[in-house]
Order: structure tokens, then C-alpha cells, then sequence
């Protein structure tokens, strides 16, 4: 049969950002797969250099629109370590609660995807329509929807009362017994459980070696998780279980997502019912002491990770973003590779990509000769008007020459 | 007067003009339903409870630039809209709702015309296939493929379905087999296990959820129709639609014992019949996720081929009884 390739992405139904999936088919089933990233470059760490460190804060909010809060929380808990501050329990409380709240509305999200993925509609919109009751949440506590604003320097910038905590646990027992309900189709729907049994196959040890994170990793039965290997905030006092899952597809990162949702609502539950008294936050000093710090997350795609440098200033020397999503590529590769036209979209989503969060600068190598080249933003624009200049279709007087 | 009604009946009932007005209410109803099942309001400004959505839609693709592929072959690329258009709105003359004389052959009653509808029903298959050729794009040459590889998967099960009432009533014309049917309401229950293979091909033809893996868009982007636009676009929109009010009129008129009662009663009939089909489509549609071309192949020769065999076991055990 004849070898041919086609071109997913940079624009495509199945992407909601730009990426290019290069897959070489034979008929349906997939030879080979490439992927090439570099489409939506936001230059964030350059920036972050340039900004002091509470200005960062809403630097690292805007990284991501989903996991927002997992890269102000990892940013400012590494500073806090810098700045050796001693958060308050009530402040960690309602950090470590907004956190999953966040992977509540990530997972539901992530459901809905999924169904959207597989050409199942009606899960889509049931599990979106949940997913608002926790935006409702979100929006109670902190009075945004998708940004919060609730991390600063020393704890959380906003308390919550009495009356806040029965709605947030009243709201709790509907998506409880909603999430239930959608363990039961995700395990159960006929078609649902036929399109994704046994497809994006990833062995435990491959899983390793390849360095998966998150609910990819702990789908394949590895039992990782930050929030147990490395607690931070109040982790280490509430009472959890990690969920894995080894049937290895995307059928147990559907289940392992589920699962963690109802964990989740679990840690809501004792978080709000054990909250202390006291302050939220403390003062913290506007300069940072010289030093390096690292630091990790467990965010809803997988272990999330910020390195943070600083030399004695306001402004951070470096500050380095691993998000989870880049971690997960390779494995995304090899779970690609034999699989059906038809999985592509349903395999790519199982790690649940944020590509603009795992876009950082993409220097090419050519694989001839190992060379390798900077092109300058001026080459570019360069680049650009001769290409125009060429096509001969530029108006003399145009304002704008592209 | 005698030359007047076929003129009426080709062009106006139940020719081309209710047709297209009742595909496009048809198309209303189902996306109402769907989004109702779905927790979702659906089509709601437009008209009264957004009844007109479907037809503005098809006015705006009319209205929208019209790109034929460079690459594209632009012969077959313009002429295959209109064709499969043409093709189904022949098939819908064949339904019996405003029939002549029973007793009498004419030129939309005449026995085989079953076969002539299932044959002109297989056609806009055929034509997506050549759409999807002759656009030279990747993802519509896959879909073109797709859909060709689907249609032998259902068009067996839909033939053994239909072939059942046809032998319990002795005859190929659809006009007797709702007659017969009419005549003998207690012998439509034994069509059951027919009535439901031939839905659930229909839905395969109609490449709705959970056989819509021709145009799966997170997988081939429009799968055939990837290239198409503007008018050729609504064009085969519309085909969609006609194509969804035809496959249910036959499967009325073959299992639910057709539209008796002339022009007034027999449209009431066709109304609540093919709605109820419509239903059973939409409802189908909303409980289900895609399945791959693998699988839907599978489940066509595993389940439904058998059963249909089985349907027409059925109909031969029952008319040698009767007799």
C-alpha cells in the first residue's frame, strides 16, 4: 500500500492551539509520527526577567488559561522558599483548596474534551454544563472565573467566610454524585468504551523511561504523584489516595482522571471542614536574597516544575517553566506510532496538551551536518518582505507592506 | 387536469417545493432534538423557536465565496452537487404519499420501484466518494474511501431489511407493500427486528454519530467535503437533509404500513411517521459516541448482516403458515 503523509495541525478541528503533527500513514494505520512545536512563542521567560517578582505573579497566572493557578502557586512557592517565608496554615488552606477546585475544572474540562475528541457530543455538553458549577466556585472565592488573583508573596490575598464554605459544600455534593454518573458512561458507554480500550498503548516501563507525568504516568500504574513524593502546602495533612489505573490507554486516563475527581472532592471536603483560624497571609519584603530554587507542582496534566533564580534584587535573574504537557511529547510519539487515523485526535487529547503553555524558544537542528542557526527577528521581517517583493502582489502606497 | 397533476406532483407534493421545505424542517426538528437531549436549547432567534435556523443557513453558504481547488478536476467538482441533489430529490417521487389509482401503473407507482429507490438512495454515496476523489486533498480522498468502504458495510443489512415486507407482501412496489400492510396491521410486528437494521443503516447512509467517520472533523477535518464551499456546500446540506426525509419516508412506507387516507390524511401520516424516525435518528445520534471504520464494519457483518438474514427467515416461516 502506498506510504503517504498528512499534515495535523499547525490549524486543525482536532488542535485548539497551533501544533504540527506530522503522520506518516499506510491506509489508516500510522507509521510514523513527528512532531515539530514553535508556533505560538510567547517569550515568558525573557519577560519575567524584566518584571519584579510580584509583577511575575501575574506573569505566570497568564502562562496558562486552564492551569492558571498551578503556575503562580509553583512560582510562588519557590520565591517563598528564596524568601524564607513562613506562609500561615489558613493561607495554605485556601491555596491548597483553590488548587483543587483548579483540577476539578480541569479534569471536567478534559472529560468533555475527550468526548468531543470520540465524536460523543452529548458527554461533551453534560460535563461542560457540570464544569460551571466550579467556575461558580472559583468565582465565589476568589471573583474570577479563570484567572484568580488569589496567590501573592506570604499566602492568599482573599479569606473566605461561613457563608462561602456551606455554598461551596452544598455545590459539592451535586458535582460528587454528576462525576459518578460519568465514571459510570466513561467505563460503561458502548461506542465510548470501544473507541478508546486498548488505544494509545504506553507500558509501564516505556512510561518511565520516556519521563510521562501526571495522569498519563499514573494511567500506565505508576503510582507518582508530587502531592504524596514531595508535598507542598498542606499535602502532607490531608488524607489522599493517588490514583492509578493499568490498563495502560486512554481508556485508564479517563478512569484515573474520574478518579481523581472524586479524590478531590475528598480534599475540598476536610479542607473546608478543618479549616483553621488565623491570618492568610503574611508581609513579605520586596527583594529576594541571592539564590536558586526549584520547585514543583503537581498541576492537573502532571508534575509542573519552575526554576527560579535570583541574584539580591526585585527581579528574578531566570526563571524557567517546565510545563507538564512538554514532558508528555515523547510519549505522546510512541503512542502515536501503529495506531489508527482515527485515534490521533483521542491520543493526543488522553495527555491532555496546553501547547502554548510548553512553547518555549525552538532552535532546529539540521541533521546532515549538525549545524544549527538563530534567525533574528529583522531576518525574519527581512525574509518576509523579499518573499513578498517576489510574489510582486504589494501595493506601493500601502500602509502596512505585508 | 390529467396533465396538471404529475406537473403538480413533480413540482409542488410531493415534488421539489414541499421537499425542500420539509427537509428543512425536518433538519429543524432533529437539531432540536439532539440539543434537547443534550441539555442545550439548539436553533432559537431565528423564526419562532429558531424554525427558519436551517434555512437561513443555507441561504448564507449561498451567499458565501465559492472555491474551486486549483488541483481539483472542475467538471466533476461543480457537476456533483447538483447531480446528487437531483438524484434524491427523484427518489422522494417514488414515496407513496399522494398516490394515483393503486390499481393502475404509473410513473411514480410501478412494481420494482422499491429497488429504484434503495438504487437512487446508494447514489449520493457514490457521488460523495467521487467528491472526495476529485478534490485531491488528502483528508477528502481518506473520507472519499471512508465512505465507500462504510457503504459495504450497510447497504447489505438494509437490502436483506427491506427485502422481509416485500415477501410477506408478494410485491416489489411500495404501494403494495403499505397497502398489504394497511390490509393486515397485525403482520407489522413481525417486521420489528427489519424496521430497526434498516434505522440504523440509515443512520450509516446519513454518516450521522455513531457512524459519521466519514467526516470525522477531529480526524479528516470535513472527510469527502473538506474542499467544498458556498454553494456547492449548501447544495450537499441540503442533499443531507432530503436524503434524511426520504430514507425515513421509505422505511415508513415499507414497515409502518405507509400513508393511507389521499392527500390530507396521507400527508398527517407521512408527518408523524417520518418524525418518529427522525426521532429514534436523533436519539440514537445523542446516545453515542463515533466508532472507528474497523469497528463499524465489524459490528455491520457480525450483528446486522445475520439479523437481517434472520428478518427474512422470519418473513418465509410466517408467509407459509399464513398460506
Amino acid at each position: 500500500m502506498e506510504v503517504f503523509k498528512i499534515p495535523i495541525g499547525p490549524q486543525h478541528p482536532a488542535l485548539h492551539e497551533p501544533i504540527s503533527l506530522r503522520m506518516t500513514l499506510e491506509g489508516e494505520i500510522i507509521k510514523d509520527a513527528d512532531l515539530r512545536l514553535g508556533y505560538n512563542h510567547r517569550g515568558v521567560e525573557k519577560l519575567a526577567e524584566s518584571k519584579t517578582y510580584i509583577q511575575n505573579l501575574y506573569l505566570t497566572e497568564r502562562i496558562c488559561g486552564i492551569c492558571s493557578f498551578s503556575h503562580s502557586t509553583c512560582y510562588t512557592q519557590g520565591v517563598e522558599k528564596l524568601m524564607e517565608l513562613q506562609v500561615p496554615k489558613r493561607g495554605l488552606y485556601v491555596r491548597t483548596l483553590v488548587c483543587e477546585l483548579e483540577r476539578v475544572h480541569s479534569h471536567l474540562l478534559w472529560l468533555g474534551v475527550a468526548g468531543q475528541e470520540a465524536g460523543f457530543e452529548s458527554f461533551f455538553m453534560y460535563t461542560w454544563r457540570d464544569r460551571e458549577v466550579v467556575m461558580d466556585i472559583l468565582e465565589i472565592i476568589s471573583g474570577n472565573r479563570v484567572h484568580y488573583a488569589m496567590n501573592t508573596m506570604g499566602g492568599v490575598r482573599r479569606d473566605i467566610d461561613e457563608q462561602q464554605k456551606k455554598k461551596i459544600l452544598d455545590s459539592l455534593d451535586l458535582l460528587r454524585k454528576r462525576t459518578e454518573y460519568y465514571l459510570n458512561i466513561g467505563a460503561s458507554e458502548p461506542t465510548f468504551v470501544a473507541r478508546i480500550t486498548g488505544v494509545g498503548k504506553l507500558p509501564r516501563q516505556q512510561a518511565i523511561d520516556l519521563c510521562a507525568v501526571g495522569p498519563t504516568l499514573r494511567a500506565s500504574g505508576v503510582a507518582m504523584d508530587v502531592r504524596k513524593d514531595d508535598p507542598y502546602a498542606v499535602y502532607d495533612e490531608v488524607p489522599f489516595d493517588v490514583c492509578t489505573a493499568d490498563s495502560c490507554d486512554v481508556l485508564g486516563r479517563v478512569v484515573v482522571r474520574v478518579k481523581e475527581l472524586l479524590q478531590s472532592y475528598k480534599i475540598i471536603e476536610f479542607l473546608l471542614k478543618n479549616l483553621p483560624e488565623g491570618p492568610v497571609k503574611v508581609k513579605a519584603p520586596r527583594k529576594v536574597k541571592e539564590g536558586e530554587v526549584f520547585s514543583r507542582y503537581e498541576a492537573p496534566r502532571g508534575e509542573n516544575v519552575h526554576y527560579i533564580k535570583s541574584n539580591g534584587t526585585d527581579k528574578p535573574e531566570r526563571l524557567k517553566v517546565r510545563a507538564p504537557t512538554l514532558a508528555n511529547y515523547p510519549a505522546t510519539i510512541a503512542m502515536l506510532k501503529n495506531g489508527f487515523i482515527a485515534d490521533i485526535p483521542l491520543i493526543f487529547a488522553a495527555i491532555d496538551p496546553c501547547i502554548c503553555c510548553a512553547e518555549r524558544l525552538v532552535q532546529l537542528d539540521d541533521s546532515r551536518n549538525g549545524s544549527s542557526r538563530l534567525v533574528r527577528f529583522s531576518e525574519l521581517r527581512r525574509l518576509a518582505i523579499d518573499r513578498h517583493k517576489k510574489t510582486g502582489k504589494i501595493k506601493k502606497d500601502s500602509a502596512w507592506p505585508f | 387536469m390529467a396533465i396538471l397533476k404529475p406537473i403538480l406532483y413533480i413540482v409542488v407534493y410531493p415534488g421539489l417545493i414541499f421537499l425542500l421545505i420539509y427537509a428543512t424542517f425536518c433538519e429543524w426538528v432533529d437539531r432540536k432534538l439532539y440539543a434537547r437531549m443534550q441539555n442545550r436549547y439548539g436553533p432559537l432567534h431565528t423564526g419562532r423557536a429558531g424554525i427558519l435556523q436551517p434555512v437561513a443557513d443555507i441561504i448564507k453558504l449561498l451567499a458565501k465565496e465559492d472555491i474551486v481547488p486549483e488541483k481539483a478536476d472542475k467538471g466533476w467538482f461543480s457537476a456533483l452537487p447538483v447531480f446528487a441533489l437531483a438524484v434524491v430529490a427523484t427518489a422522494a417521487l417514488y414515496l407513496p404519499v399522494w398516490h394515483y389509482d393503486a390499481t393502475k401503473i404509473s410513473f411514480n407507482s410501478f412494481p420494482g420501484d422499491l429497488i429504484v429507490v434503495a438504487y437512487l438512495l446508494s447514489l449520493p454515496t457514490l457521488i460523495f466518494f467521487l467528491a472526495g476523489w476529485h478534490s485531491t486533498n488528502f483528508f477528502s480522498t481518506i473520507g472519499g474511501v471512508r465512505v465507500l468502504t462504510m457503504l459495504f458495510g450497510y447497504e447489505v443489512p438494509l437490502f436483506l431489511a427491506l427485502l422481509s415486507p416485500a415477501i410477506l407482501a408478494d410485491s416489489w412496489r411500495i404501494l403494495d407493500i403499505a397497502q398489504f400492510f394497511q390490509a393486515n396491521p397485525l403482520l407489522l410486528p413481525a417486521n420489528t427486528i427489519g424496521f430497526f437494521i434498516a434505522v440504523i443503516a440509515l443512520q450509516a447512509k446519513l454518516e450521522r454519530v455513531p457512524f459519521d467517520i466519514p467526516h470525522a472533523e477531529t480526524e479528516i477535518v470535513g472527510g469527502a467535503l473538506t474542499e467544498y464551499s458556498g454553494k456547492k456546500l449548501a447544495f450537499f446540506r441540503l442533499l443531507t437533509d432530503i436524503e434524511m426525509v426520504v430514507g425515513s419516508g421509505l422505511i415508513a412506507a415499507v414497515f409502518l404500513g405507509g400513508f393511507p387516507g389521499g392527500l390530507w390524511w396521507g400527508l398527517f401520516h407521512f408527518v408523524w411517521k417520518t418524525l418518529l424516525i427522525i426521532f429514534l435518528l436523533a436519539a440514537m445520534r445523542a446516545a453515542m459516541s463515533r466508532i472507528r471504520i474497523d469497528q463499524m464494519i465489524n459490528f455491520s457483518w457480525r450483528y446486522l448482516a445475520p439479523l437481517g438474514v434472520l428478518q427474512i427467515l422470519i418473513a418465509i416461516v410466517l408467509k407459509g403458515t399464513l398460506k
